[in-house]
């Protein structure tokens, strides 16, 4: 009888469970869905060229990028790959050296005060206005758009390390003092990980504008590149394949902020932990 | 006394702004000294004298100014409609669950993908007026404010919320007296940071499609080879930039001024 009972709201449970489930995947699938139905129907008799039916734009999508002699010619290793190199280089070096600046001058108020106006100066300047600058320099070619991206990812990682060194607990510091850590102890055990959930916030802004960044370098002036792309099927009109290639842009930008939450997530998974006791859970 | 208490402490009490001055001289002799010693091509990178000649030429002609004022108007306009829209939509999605549900994949699908990737769609679909620049500028800045006023409308007090309902506050009291105040600090980040990459849109609107403003004198400065007035429009961005940060902030503070966190900043 007892058993019974149990077993029943054992079974009501799991179907409450599974009601669940299902509730919460029709939600995140139902506006989705929505959405490219409505695209998908609402321009399938499209003659306006600019907005081509988006079966047209499907359709081209795999010949556009994949398409070619072989793979090694196709687009996507032509052009998509290179422009995937060139943020993934320009951004390890941002981080590289906003890191390792934003910890010298984080650590030392004087600096911090004498350098401030200029970093100030700096990080104000809409990055974009830079690549002109660094096509006198460094031509057209990959050095520029790789310098470009990394000066302009490399202030909110600079300011944020900043913020965070700063930020650190004095008597964790002073702990740190008293056990006599080494300067590289200090560092891998208290600067770094105190300053992390600061510089996570900075590397999240800096993802953002290298995307931005290297995009326009390539529109501006480039051989390849997936901006480079865009332009081309932009001034050719061939539509559908711009609208490709606008997609793909897009999708290449959700993939980076997939990969930076796993990554973050990783690293900060103590403060997480950490600010959960600290409020008191269990 | 406080005399004493200076002579004793000595030479750290010198004000941190006198650092920040010397710090910027001293970049600029270095940007002085780099290009008349020959260590760098003048043609890439001149004086900062002949930058600052350059500027003050620019700024003498009319042109300079209407460019000026076109990028701080796009700007403006671009950013008022984010902040109107993000907060709008922000404290409905906040307060809404089921909406917020709904929209939620929606939204994380759409945050990431670049502005930029819509530039060639707005050439096409809105030519390459000031209203391409807009799109670009309104859709970068608005996740910002969304993110944020979202973030802060689940931010409330938990017993506050409770006695607005137990007292059963109408919706429009409810939104005034409990939502508003608890999301404000957040609107006010999301504003700033807003402001600062709404800034780098107009300006990368006009450096591409538009032709206008800043952006735009510079594009037609690289054209011509003028490389002195390119520094100088680039300097222009900068300050026009470090203004908009000190403007954002200054703003953040006068309407936070009873908020916990500016408080302890005014005393400190």
């Amino acid at each position: 009888m007892t058993t019974s009972a149990l077993r029943t709201i054992a079974a009501r449970g799991r179907a409450h469970r599974g009601r669940g489930m299902l509730r919460r995947t029709l939600l995140v699938l139902a506006l989705p869905i929505l959405l490219i139905g409505l695209w998908w129907f609402g321009s399938a008799n499209s003659t306006n060229y600019l907005n081509p039916p988006l079966a047209t734009i499907v359709s081209e999508f795999w010949p556009t990028w994949f398409g070619g002699d072989s793979l090694g010619q196709s687009r996507f290793v032509q052009d998509v790959i290179p422009s995937f190199l060139r943020i993934v280089a320009g951004y390890a070096i941002a981080l590289v050296i906003g890191i390792a600046v934003g910890v010298l001058i984080g650590a030392s108020k004087r600096l911090r005060s004498t350098l401030e106006p200029v970093i100030e100066f700096f990080r104000s300047i809409p990055p974009p206005v830079l690549v002109p600058i660094f096509m006198l320099f460094m031509g057209i070619g990959d050095g520029m758009k790789i310098a470009v991206i990394a000066l302009g990812c490399v202030w909110p990682i600079l300011l944020n390390t900043v913020e965070g060194v700063r930020g650190l607990d004095p008597v964790l510091r002073d702990t740190a003092r008293s056990y006599r850590f080494t300067p590289v102890g200090t560092l891998r055990r208290l600067i770094l990980p105190g300053a992390s959930p600061h510089i996570v916030t900075g590397a999240r802004q800096a993802l953002s504008i290298g995307i931005i960044l290297m995009v326009i370098s390539e529109m501006f002036a480039a051989q390849d590149g997936l901006g480079f792309s865009i332009v081309q099927f932009q001034r050719s009109f061939a539509i559908p394949q711009m609208w490709g290639g606008v997609i793909l842009l897009g999708v290449l930008g959700v993939a980076f902020a997939l990969v930076f939450r796993v990554v973050s997530g990783a690293i900060l998974k103590w403060y997480y932990g950490y600010l959960h006791t600290q409020r008191g859970g269990a | 006394m406080t005399l004493g208490l200076r002579a004793r402490t000595g030479v750290s009490d010198t004000p941190g702004w006198v650092f920040g001055v010397a710090g910027l001289l001293v970049f600029a002799v270095i940007l002085e000294l780099v290009p008349r010693l020959g260590m760098v091509d003048a043609r890439y990178l001149p004086p900062v004298s002949d930058m600052l000649g350059s500027l003050a030429r620019i700024a003498a002609g009319g042109g300079f100014w209407v460019g000026l004022g076109e990028t701080v108007l796009t700007w403006g306009i671009g950013l008022g409609i984010a902040l109107i829209a993000g907060v709008g939509c922000g404290v409905l999605l906040g307060m809404v669950p089921w909406l917020r549900e709904f929209t939620a994949s929606t939204i994380e699908f759409l945050r990431p993908v670049p502005s930029v990737a819509l530039i060639p769609v707005a050439v096409l679909l809105l030519g390459t007026g000031m209203m391409s620049t807009l799109l670009l500028v309104v859709y970068a800045s608005f996740w910002q404010v969304l993110m944020q006023v979202m973030a802060g409308v689940q931010n409330l007090d938990p017993v506050a919320a409770d006695t607005a309902r137990s007292y059963r506050f109408r919706t429009v009291t409810r939104v005034r007296t409990l939502i508003w105040p608890t999301t404000l600090p957040f609107a006010m980040t999301g504003m700033r940071l807003a402001a600062s990459v709404a800034l780098i849109l107009t300006v990368t609107g006009e450096l591409l499609i538009s032709g206008d403003g800043i952006g735009g004198a510079l594009a037609l400065a690289r054209e011509s080879g003028a490389v002195a007035p390119m520094y100088a429009y680039v300097i222009v961005a900068g300050v026009l930039g470090v203004l908009v940060n000190l403007l954002a902030r200054l703003i953040e503070q006068r309407t936070l001024s009873w908020h916990p966190s500016i408080r302890s900043e005014v005393n400190a």
